[in-house]
C-alpha cells in the first residue's frame, strides 16, 4: 500500500467522528521504483493532506519532505522537490504491518501490502 | 495501445477458481473490460494520468486494463480475500503496480474525492438485492471525475432515477448497451451460457467540498 492510497483511507467504525489518517505500524517496508511524471505530481498536490502524508513518510523511515507543504508554485521548477514527493507518495510500500484507527486504536492488519479493512458485526 | 493487444492481455489473466455465488462472482470478460476502458480513455480522458479506483475489482481485469492503459495510480477493492490473491498475481504477472484494498463497499471509509475515476462492474443485486445501487452509492462519493458502471439493462429508467435524484449525479449517460455472457459457473446454473443485455454507464458527480465519507 502507497502512501497516497494510505492519505484516502480512513477508519469507518460505527461512531467514529474522524477516522483520518490512519495511524501507520510499519514491520515491512518495500520501496519499488517507478517512472516520475511531473504533471500528475502537480494535479495531485493540492488534493495531499500534507500533514497525513508527512507524518506517515517519516513512520516508513523516509525523512526527506519538508514539515510544511511548500507554495505550489515550488511545483513548477524545483524537480528536487518533485523527485522526493514522488518517492514518498509512490515508491514506498508497507508491505506487513497495520493501520490503527485514530479514534479507537482498532488495529487494520497489512498483510502482502494489502490492507484487510473488514469491520466486526459490533463495528458496523 | 490498441484495442485488440488490450483485449488479449486481459484474456491471460486468471480467472476466479472457486466462485462464491452469494458475492455474485462472475469474471467481466476481456472484451468488455476493454472496450469500456478504451471508451472510458479515447472518448473521455478519464483514465491515462489519472487515479482510478476499481470497486468489487475481484481478480483485478477492468483495474489491469486501466493500468495498461496509462492510469498513474490504480486502486482495487474487493471483500474477498481469494479474489485479492488472484488480483495480486495478475497484477504481477503483467508488471502493473495497483494497490489493493480488501473491505466490504458498504463500510469504506474514504477522505472526499480524490479518486478520479471509478470503473466498476457491480453485483447486480441477484443474490443481496440493491447490491448495485449501493456500489454507485459510494462511487459518487469517491470519484470526482466520472464512474462508469455496468447494470442490467432491464433495470435502466431505475438506475438513471434514482442516480440523479439520489445518489448525487450530474449527470447519467448510458453509452451503450452490451452482452454479458455469463458461463455456466454455479451449480444452479441450467444453460452451459447465457446472454444477459447490459447497459455501460458513464456517470459524473456532482462535487462537493471537503465531504468524507
Amino acid at each position: 500500500m502507497r502512501l497516497l492510497t494510505h492519505n484516502m483511507l480512513s477508519s469507518n467504525i460505527k461512531g467514529v467522528t474522524n477516522g483520518f489518517p490512519l495511524r501507520i505500524e510499519v514491520e515491512k517496508v518495500v520501496e519499488k521504483q517507478v517512472e516520475i511524471n511531473h504533471d500528475f505530481l502537480r494535479n495531485i498536490f493540492p488534493k495531499i493532506d500534507w500533514k497525513a502524508f508527512f507524518d506517515a513518510s517519516r513512520v516508513m523511515g523516509y525523512a526527506e519532505l519538508p514539515e510544511e507543504a511548500p507554495e505550489p508554485l515550488v511545483l513548477e521548477s524545483d524537480l528536487e522537490f518533485l523527485r522526493k514527493f514522488h518517492h514518498a507518495l509512490l515508491e514506498l510500500h508497507l508491505e506487513e504491518g497495520a493501520l490503527v484507527c485514530p479514534e479507537t486504536g482498532r488495529k487494520f492488519p497489512v498483510n502482502k501490502g494489502i490492507p484487510n479493512m473488514l469491520l466486526h458485526e459490533d463495528e458496523v | 495501445m490498441k484495442l485488440k493487444q488490450l483485449e488479449s492481455l486481459l484474456g491471460g489473466l486468471q480467472q476466479f477458481s472457486n466462485p462464491k455465488v452469494e458475492l455474485e462472482q462472475y469474471p467481466t470478460g476481456p472484451h468488455i473490460a476493454a472496450g469500456l476502458l478504451y471508451t472510458a480513455e479515447n472518448s473521455f480522458d478519464d483514465i491515462s494520468n489519472k487515479v482510478v479506483a476499481d470497486f468489487g475489482c475481484g481478480c483485478g481485469t477492468l483495474g489491469a486494463a486501466a493500468a495498461l492503459l496509462g492510469a498513474e495510480q490504480v486502486i482495487g477493492i474487493d471483500i474477498d480475500s481469494q479474489s485479492l490473491e488472484i488480483a495480486t498475481m495478475n497484477a504481477e504477472d503483467l508488471e502493473l503496480d495497483i494497490d489493493f484494498i480488501q473491505c466490504d463497499i458498504s463500510n469504506l471509509g474514504w477522505r472526499g474525492q480524490i479518486v478520479d475515476t471509478v470503473v466498476m462492474n457491480p453485483p447486480f443485486g441477484t443474490r443481496k438485492k440493491g447490491a448495485d445501487m449501493d456500489f454507485l452509492f459510494v462511487a459518487l462519493k469517491v470519484a470526482s471525475q466520472a464512474v462508469y458502471s455496468l447494470h442490467k439493462t432491464s433495470t435502466r429508467d431505475h438506475v438513471k432515477r434514482v442516480a440523479l435524484r439520489d445518489l448525487n449525479a450530474s449527470s447519467a449517460e448510458v453509452l451503450c448497451e452490451l452482452r454479458f455472457d455469463v458461463p455456466q459457473l454455479y451449480k444452479f446454473h441450467k444453460k452451459k451460457e447465457v446472454d444477459i443485455a447490459v447497459d455501460l454507464w458513464r456517470f459524473v458527480p456532482k462535487r462537493s467540498r471537503g465531504k468524507d465519507i
